[in-house]
This record gives C-alpha cells, sequence and structure tokens, in this order.
C-alpha cells in the first residue's frame, strides 16, 4: 500500500462540505424569503445562511487544495 | 474515555425532541453514502496485514492526530459531559484537561518512542515482548471483553438517544448504524476507521460549533452567561474549576482536590490515554516516530479545545433553559426532560433545518467514530494477541488478514448482541463503564514500570497488573453491597459516583505499583539483552535535535503545556 497514489481525504471532505454548504445555505435562503413563525432562537441571526456560506468557502477550498493529480 | 455513570438510561421515554426536514434527512443519507464509498475505495489498498491492522504505517501527524481524537470523540462522550457539565458545572472540564492532557503529552514525548520502535501491533503485544505471554494474554482478553462490551452499550444508547431525539425506531437506529460501520471497517481495516474519522471530526467540530457561538451571542458573552447562571442556581458555583475543590461538600461532585489530581489526572488519565489501545493504535499506524509524536500533540491540542462544544453547551443549558433538566430517574415525568438532553435540547434551540441536519449527523458521527475505534482495535487485538499466539500459531499474512475483516463482522454482531442485553438490564451500563475504566488503570502501572524499570520482572508484570484489576473489581463490589463504605473508599460520604470512579482508581494503582515492586524484589529479571529496544536506557531513541526547534516534538508539547496551564488558571 502507498498513501502516495490514494486520492486524500481531505478531497472527500472537501466536497462533503461543498455540498453541505449548498443545502443548507438554500435552506437558510428560503427560511429568508419565506418569514414565519421560528422555532429556533434568535432567527434573525439567520444562522443557517452564515454557516452555509462558511461550509461552502471551506469546502471549495479544500476541494482546489486537495485535488487529484495536483 | 468512557462516561462514568451519567449516562443510565433507563428506557423510558418521552415524545421526540425534534423533526427533520427533507434537507436535514438529505444531509444525513449523503453522509452515509460517503462513509461507505469511502470503505469501498480503501478496501483495494489494503491487502497485507499491516495495511489491515496498522493502515500501512503510512499516516501523516495530521491524520493520524484527528483520527487520534476523533476516536475519542464519541457522541455518548459529547452527551455525557454536556450531562456532566449541567449536573457539575465547568467541573466536568477536568476530563479534557488535567484529566487529558497531561497524559497526552506524556504519551508523546515518554512513553511512543518505545510503543514505536518495537514495532509491536498492539500495547498488548508489548507486554508480551517486555513480561510474556501471560501478561499479554490477561490484558488482551481484557481489553477484548470490554471493547465490546462498551461497544454494544454505546450502540444502544445512542440508538435511545435517537429514539428521544428523532423518534427512530431502536431496532432500525442498532443495525443501520453498526453495519455501516461494519462494512467500511472489514473493508479496509484501519485505514477506513481512520480516514472517516478525519471525516467525522470535521463534522462535529462543524455541526457542534455552532451552538457556543449562538448561544454566547444570546446570553451577551461569558459573563453574561456566568450572570444568568448565577440568577438561575444562586448559592452554587458552576463556572470556577478549583477554587471549590478545598473541601469535599462545596462542590456539586463532592470531590477534594487530591481526587482530581491523584485520580483522575494520574491513574485514570494516564491509564486511558496511555495504554488504552483504542486510541493509542492510531498514532502507532503514522509513517515515523516524529508523526507520531506531533500527531499525539495534535490530539492534545484540540482535546484541550473541546470543552468549546461540550462544555459550554452544558453551561448554556444552565443559563438559558427556561426548566430544570432532571435524573434520568425522574425521566417518566410527563413533560421532563433529562440531563442527558443537554445537547440535544440546545441543538434544536439553536439550528433550523439545515443546520440541525448537520448537527444529528455530528452526533451519528461522533457514534460511528467511537464504535470503529472499538472494533479495529478489537480486530487487531483478536487477531494479533489471542488468535495468532493461543489459537493458531502458523498461518499466512492473507489468512490473518481474513480473520482481521471476519472479526470486525464478529465484533459488530456480538456488539449487537450486547446492546440488546443491555436493553433488558439497563443498570450494566453503569456498571461495565466503572469496570472498563478499571482494567485500563492498572495496565498502566503495568506499562509504566516495564518501560522505565528494566529491573521490573515478567511475574512482577503479570501479577502487578493482576492485584490492580482485583483491588479495583473488589472495591466496586464492596461499595455496592454496602453503599457507607464510600467514606473509606472516597475519604467522604458526600463522594458522588464520579468521585468514588477516581479514588477507586487511585487505590487500584496503587495496588499495582506496590505487588510490582514486591514480586520484583523476589524473583529473577530477563537478561538486559532480552530487553533492547523495550526499556528506557537500553533503548536508542531518535534524537530530534538535528531538526529546527519549530519542528521538534518538543516545543509543540511545551505549547500545549503552556495552554492547559493557562487555560486552568483562567477559569480558577
Amino acid at each position: 500500500m502507498t498513501i502516495k497514489k490514494m486520492i486524500p481525504i481531505w478531497f472527500f471532505v472537501g466536497g462533503l462540505l461543498t455540498i453541505y454548504g449548498v443545502l443548507i445555505l438554500a435552506a437558510g435562503v428560503h427560511e429568508y424569503s419565506l418569514p414565519r413563525d421560528s422555532t429556533v432562537a434568535m432567527p434573525n441571526l439567520h444562522l443557517q445562511i452564515w454557516w452555509g456560506i462558511g461550509l461552502l468557502i471551506l469546502g471549495i477550498t479544500y476541494l482546489a487544495r486537495f485535488r487529484p493529480g495536483r | 474515555m468512557p462516561v462514568f455513570s451519567a449516562l443510565e438510561f433507563t428506557g423510558t421515554i418521552g415524545g421526540q425532541l425534534m423533526s427533520l426536514s427533507s434537507t436535514d434527512l438529505t444531509i444525513i443519507v449523503l453522509y452515509f453514502i460517503l462513509v461507505l464509498g469511502l470503505g469501498a475505495y480503501l478496501r483495494k489498498f489494503t491487502s497485507s496485514g499491516d495495511d489491515f491492522f496498522m493502515a500501512g504505517r503510512e499516516m501523516t501527524a495530521w491524520i493520524a492526530g484527528l483520527s487520534f481524537i476523533s476516536a475519542n470523540l464519541g457522541s455518548l462522550e459529547m452527551m455525557g459531559y454536556a450531562a456532566l457539565t449541567y449536573q457539575y458545572g465547568i467541573l466536568a472540564a477536568h476530563a479534557y484537561w488535567i484529566g487529558a492532557i497531561p497524559a497526552v503529552l506524556f504519551l508523546s514525548l515518554v512513553m511512543l518512542p518505545f510503543y514505536y520502535i518495537c514495532k509491536t501491533h498492539s500495547v498488548p503485544g508489548y507486554l508480551q515482548l517486555r513480561f510474556g505471554e501471560a501478561t499479554r494474554s490477561l490484558s488482551a482478553i481484557s481489553f477484548a471483553v470490554m471493547t465490546i462490551l462498551m461497544s454494544g452499550i454505546n450502540m444502544y444508547s445512542m440508538a435511545v438517544i435517537m429514539k428521544v431525539i428523532l423518534g427512530w425506531n431502536i431496532h432500525f437506529s442498532i443495525w443501520i448504524s453498526s453495519l455501516t460501520v461494519a462494512l467500511y471497517v472489514m473493508g479496509g481495516g484501519l485505514l477506513s476507521a481512520i480516514f472517516n474519522e478525519v471525516l467525522q471530526f470535521m463534522l462535529i467540530w462543524l455541526g457542534c460549533l455552532v451552538i457556543p457561538i449562538a448561544g454566547l451571542i444570546e446570553t451577551g458573552g461569558w459573563s453574561g452567561m456566568v450572570q444568568r447562571i448565577s440568577r438561575n442556581f444562586p448559592g452554587q458555583d458552576f463556572t470556577h474549576m478549583w477554587r471549590t475543590l478545598g473541601s469535599f461538600a462545596d462542590n456539586p461532585m463532592g470531590v477534594h482536590w487530591t481526587g482530581i489530581v491523584f485520580g483522575w489526572g494520574l491513574a485514570i488519565s494516564f491509564g486511558y490515554w496511555t495504554t488504552d489501545f483504542l486510541v493509542v493504535q492510531r498514532v502507532m499506524a503514522a509513517k515515523d516516530l516524529r508523526s507520531a509524536q506531533m500527531g499525539t500533540i495534535i490530539g492534545g491540542f484540540f482535546k484541550m479545545m473541546v470543552p468549546l462544544i461540550v462544555i459550554v453547551p452544558g453551561l448554556l443549558a444552565l443559563a438559558v433553559l427556561p426548566f430544570k433538566l432532571v435524573p434520568e430517574s425522574m425521566a417518566s415525568v410527563p413533560g421532563a426532560h433529562t440531563y442527558n438532553e443537554a445537547l440535544p435540547l440546545m441543538l434544536s434551540r439553536y439550528c433550523g433545518p439545515g443546520l440541525l441536519g448537520l448537527g444529528v449527523t455530528a452526533l451519528i458521527a461522533g457514534f460511528m467514530s467511537g464504535m470503529a475505534g472499538n472494533i479495529s482495535a478489537f480486530a487487531t487485538v483478536w487477531t494479533y494477541d489471542i488468535y495468532k499466539p493461543l489459537i493458531r500459531k502458523q498461518a499466512t499474512d492473507t489468512h490473518y488478514v481474513s480473520m482481521g475483516r471476519w472479526c470486525s463482522l464478529l465484533g459488530v454482531i456480538v456488539s449487537i448482541g450486547t446492546a440488546y442485553l443491555v436493553m433488558n438490564f439497563s443498570s450494566i451500563i453503569v456498571y461495565a463503564q466503572t469496570i472498563f475504566v478499571f482494567f485500563i488503570v492498572p495496565m498502566f502501572g503495568t506499562v509504566i514500570f516495564g518501560m522505565m524499570w528494566k529491573r521490573t520482572t515478567p511475574a512482577a508484570g503479570f501479577w502487578g497488573l493482576f492485584a490492580g484489576i482485583t483491588v479495583s473489581l473488589l472495591l466496586w463490589l464492596w461499595v455496592k453491597m454496602d453503599p457507607s463504605a464510600i467514606r473509606y473508599v472516597a475519604f467522604s460520604s458526600h463522594a458522588k459516583d464520579m468521585a468514588e470512579n477516581v479514588y477507586r482508581a487511585m487505590w487500584s494503582l496503587m495496588a499495582n505499583v506496590l505487588v510490582t515492586i514486591i514480586v520484583t524484589g523476589f524473583t529473577k529479571p530477563k537478561p538486559e539483552e532480552e530487553l533492547q529496544g523495550l526499556v528506557y536506557g537500553l533503548t536508542q531513541v531518535p534524537s530530534m535535535a538535528q531538526l529546527p526547534i519549530f519542528k521538534r516534538p518538543v516545543t509543540w508539547a511545551a505549547a500545549v503545556g503552556v495552554g492547559f496551564i493557562l487555560l486552568n488558571i483562567w477559569f480558577w
């Protein structure tokens, strides 16, 4: 076995975080555009939007930095 | 380290805490697909015994370190310590600081060179080289039994959590989660477990970090949170780590600082972090000694930071929840929420659709990383320390790899059986966690004597280990049969379960030390030529002096050590 021949684990992490970022950001935008009685504390913080953007940036960074063949 | 007696599930379950949206479910399903895909992808890279059981010994410091800490950071660990924080306040953070950091740094700088240089596959393997077959067999069998028992208990507890939080069927949770772990560990062995643990580490942090951030915004920062706790619980100190430890009666845990320092910080902590193969295996898979040492220090750094996502949510629960949480014994009261629900309650308080899915995925990831740790360590110890020396000495490497794959599956199936056993006898959870801790405490005494004192004899190694285990079990039985005995075992009738555990650990280690020294005095040591590479003074440890100072493990260990001291002073 040689680890050098493998796709780095960070690439998979990046892929998952990117998809999660998109999903959470979309959920946040949806909540923002259709205001209703929120079940969470401090809904005006719009945590999903900020968290989604953060995950997206982190995920894309990992994808670019650890893409196979780089 | 297992949560002592905090997580006792009585099986009485009220309505579910939260419901998931389609986005949340998509996030959870994607996680399962990825871990299974990783297991399938990594299978082709594991053909030899070293690949399957030691991940080819090619891991970088970062991967080994994150895996090292992730295997310890199970979901029960997270939820259990958030629950303990609700009960005992910030005292629970001792598990992450004095109960971990000194031992982790000691492992990195002092013990790892011996584990690494002798090229053993496991901690019982080291004991075989140092003390012989009898000591290896005693430690391997007790480790294997306890690992599987703990794995089943964790599995059941996780299923109960999923039932409480999401209303999921207990059998569904047990089978889906455990078979997923079995599939990816069977496929890629330790390599697959380690890679998945790195992924799980990221998810645990990203899923749980939202709670302290949102919570501290809501309370107006740390001082605002402390003020709210004081208002909600007048006359009680939940936010200082040391100043209430001068007397057993002054703190909610009923413990004295001597118990925290010598019982928790020395006996339990060093036993777990330096000799429990579940965590040590991860750093033994590093590509060289420096990576193993640096990986341990990286793991130690993140362990020191874990209170942010575990202890702070517990404190926030004390500050912001409009109702008081209750012990498990009162779980059947309508509308009551138990201590163990502290973390899920905070998750549902701050996380809307999407974020909730990420938080639940973090809990599932925590469960899987803990279980994969148990199963991969069990597979190695079973194959190399029980099957190979006791059942089939001569076989090909391929045969042992095949045995490792099948016993990973077997380990999961036995764990499922244990989970169903626990379902009928829920009090086993409390007892087994206590017993588990005390199997590994005396092991530390035996290993450290073996490494540091060349005079220690094989007979002393065996009888010291045996005495430590026996004393801990007898003390435990004594208190179970006569609860008033707690005043002798833990020096105070105020002592709670956790205080009792830390003092019993002290007694266990003392018995081990005493018997080891006495038996050594009356028996014959091994010749020095047989101790090369195993004992201090007879082992050539590679020097790091030629490296730049910022690349030396000792530099980073010192930095983590300073951080540890500052945190304790800050929260004194």
